[in-house]
């Protein structure tokens, strides 16, 4: 867009102050309508503290999440009778401070979802760019073969690259994010077609930019609103997903203070000690939804046609 | 219409192509030979190596070994359990009815509740009772169901003991399958008690399972019945006097109920996907607990085919839910 020069006189400064402006508007817009959304504000606090007790783990753990305290096993949480502040939501059943556990787990859901989300959102796009500016044979192929993994449920398919690729951290993650790749192609591509009949592509591919620059700088910001809600979206999913994976043995593996690993670990004591079964799953749910919240927060504001005018 | 119908068929060969050669794959991906993969057995002679070698066709190029693949499923043979040696697809054919019971009482707990939650919530859109609606709702969108199954497990199973905690019916009975479906059978086997005892076996799976399709149901209802009582005819019958329960439960509900239906549709794959986790959390002898219980016990076969059967069944759902919604709302026939 910069270079069209404008018919005015003193034309190339004030449009620059004008596209300065309308990107400060834009973004002062957003916050009016995201603020508003209370919920979603609270949710974005209550991440903003999930990720700052992430960051700073190690320091706010009152203890390291694999040390086993032998005399301590399945010590009740402080408030219940039998508990200490030692440990405040007690210990598991090879003694491990609870709290501690937790505190380091929300490293692996955090860095989980961030993965996630940023294989299956860059993948998506280029995929979604060529499928939606190609056309013709190689646009057919790519949206055939999204329908194919979208055939199959997300988890059990995640399960099933999980058995070829080996269970673990990792591998979970690169299977989640390929059973989420079809949402992001989907949606890039809807965009594309919309966005590439424009007056505005048409000037900047008349001004002689190439098919790259056309792709990524002219098209693709104007069809980031709804990726980033499905970003938001799939974040929380990621999680639940790699919890999932965990839960059933196939995500990552013991001692790893993973919500979704402690979970499976617990389910022997489910009967004898709720606490082991409770916190995982509370921390789990307290996350996703603190998530969720914001992304809901982000669509109300991003998208247009929701937008109470 | 007669278009629109053709196009959709035809879309099915490429996805039932990409499904098969995935699947068809997934043997020859897993780390590890080919041939102790499909046996189940690690060691043995040079001899009997070469003579399951040549059994499997595993000395033909590949792309014949495709053909005959795809050629034995479309005849409904996809080989034999390492586990239990028994046919993968009459496994699959006796396991299938218990995830259907499963899902259809999950689906039908999930709309029911769903619909009228999102009916109430935009009726009385901004009060408390709406955003208590919607928290609620948010909160069963994000669950994770394995904790929320364990949870319930713990309140009316172990501290009310009001419901049992795992499996399809009491052990005390001994029900013969005639359709498959437990409450179906249960009543035909005419033993007092046997219906009661299925009915308290399916009820944590069903909320379960419903959870989340029910969070979505509700929330897509709610934004559905605002947008269609904004519309000029919902205003035309509330001044034609028309009592407010048939405006909303008539005018309004009956457009309202066209995008719901699509996402009642989608829910399908979300569904099986849920059905892995309750169905290993409640021991429910359906054919999510099957796959996940073959793929600890490395029974590849049954993977394998299991993952074929689901697609497929996954794809005809899909593809009668788009036939369905082009039906209900014609303007889709004509857009891409």
């Amino acid at each position: 867009m910069a270079e069209v020069t404008l018919p005015t006189g003193e034309g190339a400064p004030l449009g620059e102050t004008q596209a300065n402006f309308g990107r400060q508007g834009a973004f002062a817009e957003f916050w009016r309508y995201f603020g508003d959304n209370r919920g979603a504000v609270v949710g974005l606090v209550f991440l903003c503290l999930i990720v700052l007790i992430a960051v700073f783990a190690p320091l706010v753990a009152p203890h390291n999440p694999d040390d086993q305290f032998r005399t301590f096993l399945l010590q009740p949480p402080a408030w219940e009778a039998g508990g200490s502040w030692t440990f405040p939501l007690g210990t598991d059943a090879i003694g491990r401070d609870m709290l501690s556990r937790l505190i380091f787990g929300s490293r692996y859901s955090l860095f989980i979802g961030l993965v996630v989300v940023t294989i299956s959102l860059v993948g998506g796009i280029v995929l979604g760019l060529i499928a939606g500016f190609a056309g013709g044979f190689l646009d057919n192929a790519i949206m055939r073969v999204m329908d194919v993994i979208l055939a199959f449920p997300s988890l059990l398919l995640a399960l099933v690259l999980v058995a070829i690729l080996g269970p673990g951290l990792f591998n979970a993650m690169i299977a989640i994010a390929i059973s989420y790749q079809p949402h992001y192609v989907r949606l890039t591509r809807a965009s594309v077609l919309t966005e590439r009949s424009k007056d505005y592509v048409t000037a900047v591919r008349v001004a002689g930019a190439g098919l790259p620059r056309l792709m990524f700088l002219t098209v693709l910001p104007n069809c980031m609103a709804p990726l980033i809600v499905q970003a938001a979206l799939s974040f929380s999913n990621a999680i639940l997903d790699a919890a999932a994976l965990g839960f059933l043995g196939m995500g990552a593996q013991p001692p790893t203070p993973e919500w979704g690993t402690m979970l499976a670990e617990a389910r022997e004591f489910i009967l004898r000690a709720w606490w082991v079964v409770t916190f995982p799953g509370l921390a789990i749910l307290l996350t996703v939804l603190a998530i969720n919240l914001v992304g809901d927060g982000l669509r109300d504001a991003l998208d247009p046609k929701l937008k109470r005018s | 219409m007669l278009r629109f119908l053709l196009r959709r068929l035809a879309l099915i060969v490429p996805t039932f192509v990409g499904i098969s050669l995935l699947s068809f794959s997934f043997i020859r991906l897993l780390p590890g030979d080919p041939v102790q993969t499909l046996s189940g057995v690690h060691s043995m002679s040079p001899e009997r190596y070469a003579a399951l070698i040549h059994q499997f066709g595993l000395d033909r190029p590949l792309w014949q070994q495709y053909l005959e693949y795809v050629w034995r499923a479309l005849h409904g043979d996809l080989g034999t359990s390492i586990s239990t040696t028994h046919s993968i697809l009459s496994e699959f054919l006796t396991l299938f009815p218990a995830t259907v019971e499963l899902s259809v009482c999950a689906i039908i707990f999930a709309t029911v509740i769903g619909i009228a939650l999102g009916i109430v919530a935009a009726v009385k859109r901004g009060t408390l009772l709406d955003q208590a609606t919607m928290g609620t709702a948010l909160v069963g969108y994000s669950m994770p169901i394995f904790w929320w199954g364990l949870l319930l497990i713990i309140l009316f199973s172990g501290i009310l003991h009001w419901t049992p905690v795992s499996g399809r019916i009491s052990l005390d009975f001994f029900i013969r399958p005639v359709t498959g479906f437990m409450l179906i059978d249960s009543l035909l086997s005419g033993q007092t008690g046997a219906f009661r005892s299925a009915v308290s076996h399916l009820v944590l799976p069903t909320i379960v399972l419903g959870t989340i399709p029910l969070a979505v149901i509700a929330r897509q209802t709610r934004s559905a019945m605002l947008e269609v009582l904004g519309e000029d005819y919902v205003r035309t019958a509330r001044a034609k006097g028309l009592p407010p329960w048939r405006v909303v439960g008539v005018h309004a509900l009956r457009n309202a109920l066209i995008p719901v239906i699509t996402t009642i549709g989608l829910q399908v794959g979300t569904l099986l996907a849920g059905a892995i986790l309750t169905e290993t959390i409640f021991s429910w002898p359906g054919i999510a607990k099957w796959m996940v219980d073959s793929i600890s016990r490395r029974d590849y076969p049954v993977v394998q085919g299991g993952l074929l059967l689901i697609a497929v069944i996954v794809m005809v759902v899909n593809l009668i839910v788009d036939i369905l919604y082009s039906l209900v709302n014609p303007r889709i026939r004509h857009v891409r």
